[in-house]
């Protein structure tokens, strides 16, 4: 027997020993096993981050946001406007140094198409307290068919480097429950 | 110029019988050096991170916190560990194998160039002109000397790579090894190999940002991105599989491990290269810019050929241990190789939690992170930095310092100063890092974001409330922080004081104070005969780990089913 230091016999492609031929074994059927829960969530799992993809100028994105906000907006906090867009539409979310516009007032279990761009740099898109994460890329529009399980008063915070203000980057987002009843703690509009 | 025509060049190891050439030798110790150097800025701009992350502290204000948290990225990922393992590459191809190095002088230009590249990046990182993160994510623009001095130092780097690959090509035609190459080294051959395909990501991708940053050219976000992954989790592969040959090589030091099988081991190197470069696609799983099936076939490198080269790695090296204690009469029951293992040698306890922090934490939460859709409650989060805190230093950085206690003796040829210090180093950074590196990861499952100055949010338009378990947690994760940096503060410390005022050792024996025990006595030769392979604690410990991995895995599947649904 040699060490990792020493120059091996001539031959030494040599039959794998018991305990080692064992490992080998398991070690691969559970890569198999890792592989395959994939492709199987995509087909029975409930969260995927496949989503539609696009890219997009991000001009033409701002201006799309700003129709989005004008058709159905129906309040403002803290300079944000509040937009509640019919169920199952689509709607869109803009990240840029250093807000998330506009805060979205959704209805609980109705699927929405959630599309998420950026103005500027790289952000990403953090669901507090649910954590849920997407990369937020400028160029490119990320759909997302999304379905809120849970009524709440939730924040979206950047946990993306977005520059020195990247901390003050945190948005809000509504989700009402089907008799649209304000929600519980932190009061929605 | 042949070595036997140069025999003053070369002195024969007394602890190893090694021929070790005096150029190959001068350029590990300045690599080293350099090495520690940038550890130590990387240390430094460490704890201040930490005591900065950690709200009862909130040491500096949000503009030097990015700027030092920049600096700690590239200073340890970068410049610590690829110095590093320039010495590494020079001792695994000239010093194993008994050879000259194959072009001393371009050796010699190659280094001052990676250490001009290293002062033009920390210059435009200090004086605020790069203030982007070690991923410099296109828009975010630095400075274009920043960009260049990244390019002169990969180019460096690459030079010595090449230089690697020379050598190995000296020492065969002048026949200074019989046979194949050792284990070892062939495990730093695919790191280079590695470093190769790394390093043509990272050409793809800086020169064009470099042109970007000088307004010529545009470079798009996404695909900035994707080639700047092929270089960033690339590079970490070279890591793990220098990490790996250093498991290999202070077995053989410590203990005199063997190998069992050099088919099994090699093919896992082999799984490497050939799977490696995928892994740029575990940071872009929840990108706008790629579909699931590419998500899909790349994050599992394949079918997560390089996860199983790991899983064997880790089996093959603690049962080359088990095998060669067992060979040498510690055979009672399943544990007496482990027990009756030099613990208080700081080059075998290093490795040893080397590879336990590296498995259980490290793999264990990467392969779990990187799965397409765990990858949603987990991006960005403080399990990413938890993840690759176990992996690249409480993995790579470890070893690394299990090393050095055995490379001050041998290629520095002094003695380890404040020895009783060094023997305990191991313990207090491996614990240190384990504590912080799982406390890190508790934090992300609340959806703590990481690369974040504040997260009470002072002065953001809402307010935002964690679970309150997160104080506690971020609060141990800093305690085991500090606890690390103790150890790390310990590692420099020793290193320092040994390399520059450590006692010199004689030239023709190695005993006495100051050394670990694998040179002063060394492994007793195996006895002649056919041995037992049996490894059956290292079957059983492989086991646990499995077990944890399933059940991490599982566990992570079913937080995940309960989040919003998306698609």
């Amino acid at each position: 027997m040699h060490t990792g230091l020493e120059s091996p016999p001539r031959v030494w492609w040599t039959p794998i020993h018991g305990a080692e031929r064992i490992w080998v074994s398991i070690a691969f059927a559970w890569c198999l096993v890792l592989f395959a829960m994939m492709p199987l969530w995509h087909l029975k799992g409930e969260q995927n981050p496949s989503g539609i993809r696009h890219t997009v100028e991000p001009t033409r994105y701002y201006q799309r946001v700003q129709e989005f906000i004008n058709q159905y907006k129906v309040g403002e906090e803290a300079g944000i406007p509040i937009v509640a867009p019919p169920p199952g539409s689509d709607v869109y979310l803009l990240a840029q140094m250093w807000r998330w516009s506009p805060i979205l007032k959704l209805q609980k279990g109705v699927q929405y198409t959630l599309h998420m761009s950026s103005l500027d740099v790289n952000h990403g898109f953090n669901l507090n307290p649910v954590n849920i994460n997407f990369q937020v890329v400028p160029g490119y529009d990320y759909a997302l068919r999304v379905v809120p399980t849970e009524a709440g008063d939730f924040r979206i915070v950047c946990d993306e480097f977005c520059g020195i203000g990247h901390h003050t980057m945190v948005g809000k987002l509504l989700v009402v429950d089907s008799t649209g009843a304000p929600i519980a703690p932190g009061g929605a509009p | 110029m042949t070595a036997a025509a140069m025999p003053s060049a070369f002195r024969t190891c007394p602890r190893t019988g090694l021929k070790v050439n005096a150029t190959a030798e001068a350029l590990i110790k300045a690599n080293a050096v350099a090495a520690t150097v940038a550890l130590l800025v990387g240390g430094i701009a460490a704890i201040l991170v930490l005591l900065t992350r950690w709200q009862a502290v909130h040491l500096l204000p949000a503009d030097w916190f990015y700027r030092i948290l920049t600096i700690h990225g590239m200073s340890m990922l970068i410049f610590f560990i690829i110095f590093f393992e320039m010495a590494i590459l020079y001792f695994a191809s000239a010093v194993i194998l008994n050879s000259r190095v194959a072009t001393p002088r371009v050796g010699w230009a190659a280094f001052w160039l990676m250490v001009l590249g290293a002062l033009m990046v920390e210059a435009t990182m200090w004086t605020g002109h790069a203030d982007v993160l070690f991923t410099s994510y296109v828009p975010l623009q630095a400075t274009s000397w920043f960009y260049l001095g990244v390019i002169l130092f990969a180019v460096g780097a690459l030079v010595v790579v090449c230089i690697f690959f020379g050598t190995l090509v000296v020492a065969k035609r002048e026949r200074t090894y019989q046979g194949s190459v050792p284990l070892v080294t062939f495990g730093a051959i695919a790191a280079a190999i590695i470093a190769v395909i790394t390093l043509g990501h990272g050409a793809a991708i800086y020169i064009p940002t470099y042109l970007w940053s000088l307004g010529i050219m545009k470079v798009d976000p996404e695909i900035y991105r994707m080639v700047w992954w092929g270089l960033g989790h690339a590079s970490q592969q070279i890591n793990v599989a220098a990490m790996v040959s250093v498991w290999y090589l202070l077995g053989a030091l410590s203990v005199g491990a063997v190998v069992l099988n050099e088919k099994v081991s090699r093919g896992a190197f082999a799984l490497y290269i050939l799977f490696i470069s995928m892994a740029s696609a575990h940071h872009l799983l929840v990108d706008p810019g790629l579909g699931p099936a590419w998500k899909v076939w790349n994050t599992s490198y394949f079918m997560y050929m390089a996860v199983l080269a790991s899983m064997v790695h880790g089996f093959t090296v603690t049962a080359g241990l088990e095998v060669g204690q067992r060979a040498r009469g510690l055979t009672k029951g399943m544990f007496e190789w482990l027990r009756k293992a030099p613990w208080g040698d700081p080059g075998f306890a290093a490795m040893i939690f080397s590879i336990v922090v590296f498995g259980f934490v490290g793999g264990i939460t990467g392969v779990t992170f990187g799965t397409e859709q765990i990858n949603i409650i987990a991006h960005n989060t403080l399990r990413i930095p938890g993840h690759f805190h176990a992996t690249v230093v409480s993995g790579t950085a470890l070893a690394f310092m299990g090393l050095t206690y055995y490379v001050i003796p041998l290629i520095f040829r002094r003695r380890i100063a404040f020895y009783p210090l060094a023997k305990i180093q191991p313990w207090l950074f491996a614990i240190g890092m384990l504590i912080f590196s799982l406390m890190m990861t508790f934090a992300g499952t609340f959806g703590v974001p990481r690369r974040h100055w504040d997260i009470t949010f002072s002065g953001a338009p809402f307010d935002v409330q964690f679970n309150p378990a997160v104080n506690l947690v971020m609060g141990l994760m800093a305690l085991g922080g500090l606890l690390a940096a103790v150890g790390g503060g310990i590692y420099i410390l020793v290193t320092v004081w040994s390399v520059f005022f450590g006692e010199r050792l004689p030239a023709d024996a190695y005993t006495g104070h100051g050394l670990p025990p694998g040179i002063v006595t060394p492994p007793k030769p195996i006895p002649p005969g056919e041995h037992s392979k049996k490894a059956t604690g290292t079957l059983v410990l492989v086991f646990v780990f499995l077990a944890a991995f399933v059940a991490y895995y599982f566990i992570n599947w079913k937080l995940l089913s309960v989040v919003w649904r998306i698609g």
